[in-house]
């Protein structure tokens, strides 16, 4: 049977870690499992956790009034859903919504930043990895907002 | 080089704006062999010539399709072609993807974006009739809503192969959607292949394409093997004219596919 170390280490987001980290964050971790159409947070939540996807399909959703839920992105096996936890005010921007059933790695915020306070050098390599994606992430909305495919503007 | 005339033997309407024809020479003789990536010139009659990409498949050489988007005058003219009528071709143009033996052994990541499908199915039709030949094959796909996807059905028969990725991705998803959401960018690192040795075919909306590139660049992949095709106002169609001059290039004969690393300084300068 794998432990939480060993998905940690086989998780993308994670990979090149120091195993000391590993180590340390896996106890911060536990396997939670998303039925298809559950919420796993809401928008103005408080960012209590952040998940390593390991299975499954996550929307990304925003709530317009008199339209309904919007998904603006949807992440997968190998992808990391909220970042939140990491600055304050600690609120979830999005809603979250399993697609279809979705396990995860549930990481504590509280336990984290504890973690990152006490060691200055792990909390660096996590910020670091969380600024990628919102990097990524920023580029892919920009794109998007482009509208690209739409030839009649 | 005077207009051949071809008969509409089939129309579809494959989105909104696009419009998929099937056409047969009237004199009975094959149409001329194309190969995957280069374009015809397809002429309405009494309205104008537009160049257009070969969007069949090249081992049928019967029948010539072409997927048209309504943006202008003449698009819309051919959109609206009914079976049976009239439309003038000139061509094959220009140059088109990696020959099959470029590809051969090799992992394949073909990367289009809206209507940017319709050059890159010949190239999907010869690597699935010859799959043996190559490594792994993805196809990725990324259009602005559900509704604008082209070639649904045999997208669908392609997803249920086992020896194809195939991802589909929307920029906005409706109610009824179950796929992907986010621009086809975010699809690259989701398939498998090997970066030291794969060949990349991206055609899209300009920004889509240079935004693919750096990310396969990103992945490991060499700029050389990455390839993209360029749309230009292409007039004469083999090089006279200078409509669709780029720098050195004239599009129409040295394109419309050109290697990203050739490519790639002009397309980030404003002035061209």
């Amino acid at each position: 049977m794998k432990t939480i170390e060993t998905f940690l280490s086989e998780h993308p987001f994670f990979q090149g870690l120091d195993p000391a980290y590993i180590d340390l964050l896996a106890g911060c971790a536990a396997n939670v499992r998303f039925d298809a159409g559950g919420h796993i947070f809401r928008e103005g939540d408080e960012s209590k956790a952040f998940y390593a996807i390991r299975q499954g399909k996550v929307a990304v959703e925003i709530f317009v009034p008199g339209s309904g839920p919007i998904v603006i992105q949807t992440l997968e096996a190998g992808e990391v859903l909220g970042w939140s936890w990491l600055v304050p005010p600690h609120r979830k921007q999005f809603d979250a919504r399993a697609l279809e059933v979705t396990v995860a790695l549930k990481f504590d915020a509280a336990c984290l930043r504890t973690k990152c306070e006490e060691d200055p050098k792990l909390g660096y390599e996590l910020l670091k990895r969380f600024t990628q994606i919102l990097g990524q992430r920023l580029q892919a909305t920009r794109l998007q907002l482009l509208d690209v495919y739409n030839v009649s503007r | 080089m005077r207009p051949r005339p071809f008969r509409v033997i089939r129309v579809s309407r494959d989105a909104r704006d696009v419009a998929t024809m099937t056409l047969e020479p009237f004199d009975g003789h094959a149409a001329d062999a194309f190969a995957p990536g280069q374009f015809n010139m397809l002429y309405a009659f009494g309205v104008g010539e537009v160049p257009i990409s070969i969007s069949g498949n090249p081992h049928e050489s019967d029948r010539l399709v072409h997927t048209i988007r309504r943006v202008g005058l003449v698009t819309k003219a051919l959109c609206g072609v009914q079976r049976g009528e009239a439309v003038g071709v000139r061509g094959p143009f220009g140059r088109g993807w990696p020959a099959p033996r470029e590809m051969e052994h090799r992992d394949v990541v073909v990367v289009s974006g809206g209507i940017g499908l319709a050059p890159l199915r010949p190239v999907l039709y010869e690597l699935l009739a010859n799959r043996r030949q190559y490594g792994r094959v993805s196809l990725l796909y990324g259009t602005r809503t559900p509704e604008d996807i082209l070639y649904r059905k045999e997208l669908e028969r392609w997803r249920g192969r086992f020896d194809v990725d195939v991802e589909v991705t929307v920029d906005r998803g409706d109610a009824g959607w179950r796929g992907h959401v986010g621009v086809v960018t975010t699809l690259i690192h989701r398939v498998p292949f090997d970066p030291a040795t794969a060949i990349a075919m991206v055609c899209g909306p300009a920004v889509m394409m240079r935004f693919a590139a750096t990310e396969l660049i990103q992945t490991g992949l060499e700029a050389e093997r990455i390839y993209i095709s360029m749309e230009r106002n292409m007039h004469c169609g083999i090089g006279l004219c200078g409509h669709c001059q780029y720098g050195p290039w004239f599009i129409c004969k040295d394109g419309p596919v050109m290697r990203y690393d050739q490519i790639q300084a002009r397309l980030d300068r404003r002035e061209v």
